[in-house]
């Protein structure tokens, strides 16, 4: 099940998941269900017996490793070493473990300091990781009038008004974080769970990426989402002439790839309530659209809680494997 | 996790080449293939051979790419850290940041060092 627990399910029950996957999707998301010959792939992986499985010999993509260097079992830079290693990490990502970037605002040159000393003693390509965390940005913890508190009230003229004064201030802030990581020699800016404050939050994301992209050209930037669905938190906000919220991973894709982002990461929440099947058919078939438009690498999210990945902070391997070797397989990605 | 995604389907970092096709992905933008392509063209191997820790440890010991810390093959004359970066900026002709960052900040200051 995709909270972690192990259940019992016949072959026939397994199939019976995965099309009622695929047709959640396609009544949710409005995109084509999965082939017959793409529900046959997924059984055969679901159904095994096997604890492990895995793509083929020759079909490896990139792993975007978010969060190797967060002290998680000694410094940052001895984590970064870890994963380099130990773990044969293909990209490392140094970052604090808040992970927001107002927090991170308050120490840029420290952050810095470290990316330029941790880039000495490492080899593979290094990221500086935040999550825009929009929220933040409303009080008590930051300036602006709290939206969340303010919508409740009908009071929506001041709730939107007070997003767009956040927007502001993140994408001052987004690009002076990556004007001190470009710095100190960076290889890359990572804006993790993009979007979970919304569509002021990914209207951030996309104006501070294509800032960035211009003052840059080489400094990558990796736009990865909080969800599979750009929430409303506004309502009105566009970018290029687009309405953000409401967007499915194909159209968030387009505006990233458009906004100048290297790599993008599209995400499928799980239901914990369902099976890992289920989700994995549901998740496959939602972010099978971006396939086709992609100019840009698309790496995508299966961490925990999403891409059919467990609700558990150390998910099962079987889920975690099964997980992989269908999103590859089916959708041919550039990463996980 | 990472070590069941890495297992799974991941192209092993430095134990192989998944951080020369990483970094192409991730500064270039170029998809899965291209990067492939293009890492396989420059170090002279197929793409197939990316992911094969056996044949990439060859290849990045004769080119200075820096390998896995092993007392069996590891030696202080090899290059490593910001050594290796420098040889596969030169080798797969793509600038990283911090070896040019590096170049400016050991230039003599007349140069432009600071």
């Amino acid at each position: 099940m995709a909270d972690g627990t192990f259940v019992r399910l016949t072959r026939g029950e397994i199939e019976a998941d995965l099309v009622a996957g695929s047709e959640a999707a396609v009544k949710r998301a409005k995109v084509p269900p999965l082939s017959d010959d793409e529900i046959g792939h997924l059984l055969d992986i679901y159904a095994s017996p096997a604890r492990f499985t895995g793509v083929d010999v020759g079909d490896e993509v990139v792993l975007s490793c978010d969060g190797t260097g967060m002290k998680t079992h000694g410094t940052r830079l001895q984590d970064l070493q870890s994963y380099e290693q130990w773990m044969g990490a293909d990209l490392l990502e140094l970052c604090v473990g808040d992970y927001s970037l107002k927090v991170v605002r308050t120490i840029l040159a420290y952050e810095a300091q470290y990316m330029h000393d941790a880039l000495l003693a490492t080899v593979a390509p290094l990221q500086y990781g935040v999550m825009p965390n929009l929220g933040l940005y409303s009080k008590p913890d930051g300036p602006c009038d709290n939206w969340n508190e303010l919508l409740p009230l009908g009071r929506i003229a001041e709730a939107r008004a007070s997003q767009e004064e956040a927007v502001e201030m993140a994408v001052v802030d987004m690009v002076h974080l990556a004007d001190s990581q470009y710095e100190a020699g960076a290889d890359a800016i990572d804006w993790d769970t993009t979007g979970a404050s919304g569509d002021p939050e990914f209207l951030a994301a996309l104006r501070a990426t294509a800032i960035i992209r211009g003052k840059y050209p080489d400094l990558g930037v990796q736009l990865g989402m909080a969800g599979e669905f750009v929430l409303g938190m506004h309502g009105e906000l566009e970018w290029d002439g687009v309405r953000l919220a409401g967007l499915w991973p194909r159209e968030q894709l387009l505006l990233a790839q458009k906004a100048g982002a290297t790599m993008f990461g599209p995400v499928v929440n799980v239901n914990t309530g369902k099976s890992c099947a289920w989700n994995i058919a549901r998740a496959i078939a939602i972010v099978k659209p971006c396939m086709a438009v992609a100019t840009i690498p698309v790496h995508m999210n299966a961490g925990m809680g999403v891409g059919a990945v467990p609700m558990f902070v150390h998910p099962p391997a079987d889920a975690v494997c099964r997980a992989a070797k269908a999103c590859v397989d089916i959708l041919r990605l550039d990463g996980l | 996790m990472h070590n069941a995604h890495a297992q799974a389907a991941g192209m092993g970092g430095m134990r192989a080449a998944g951080d020369l096709v990483a970094r192409l992905q991730m500064t270039r933008g170029m998809r899965l293939a291209e990067a492939k392509d293009y890492v396989a063209g420059k170090l002279g191997v197929t793409p197939f051979d990316l992911s094969d820790p056996v044949a990439m440890t060859d290849v990045r010991n004769e080119l200075g790419f820096g390998r896995i810390h092993s007392y069996a093959i590891s030696q202080p004359w090899q290059a490593n850290m910001i050594e290796a970066k420098v040889n596969i900026a030169r080798v797969l002709d793509v600038p990283i940041n911090c070896v040019e960052r590096f170049r400016e900040r050991t230039a003599p200051v007349a140069t432009g060092g600071r």
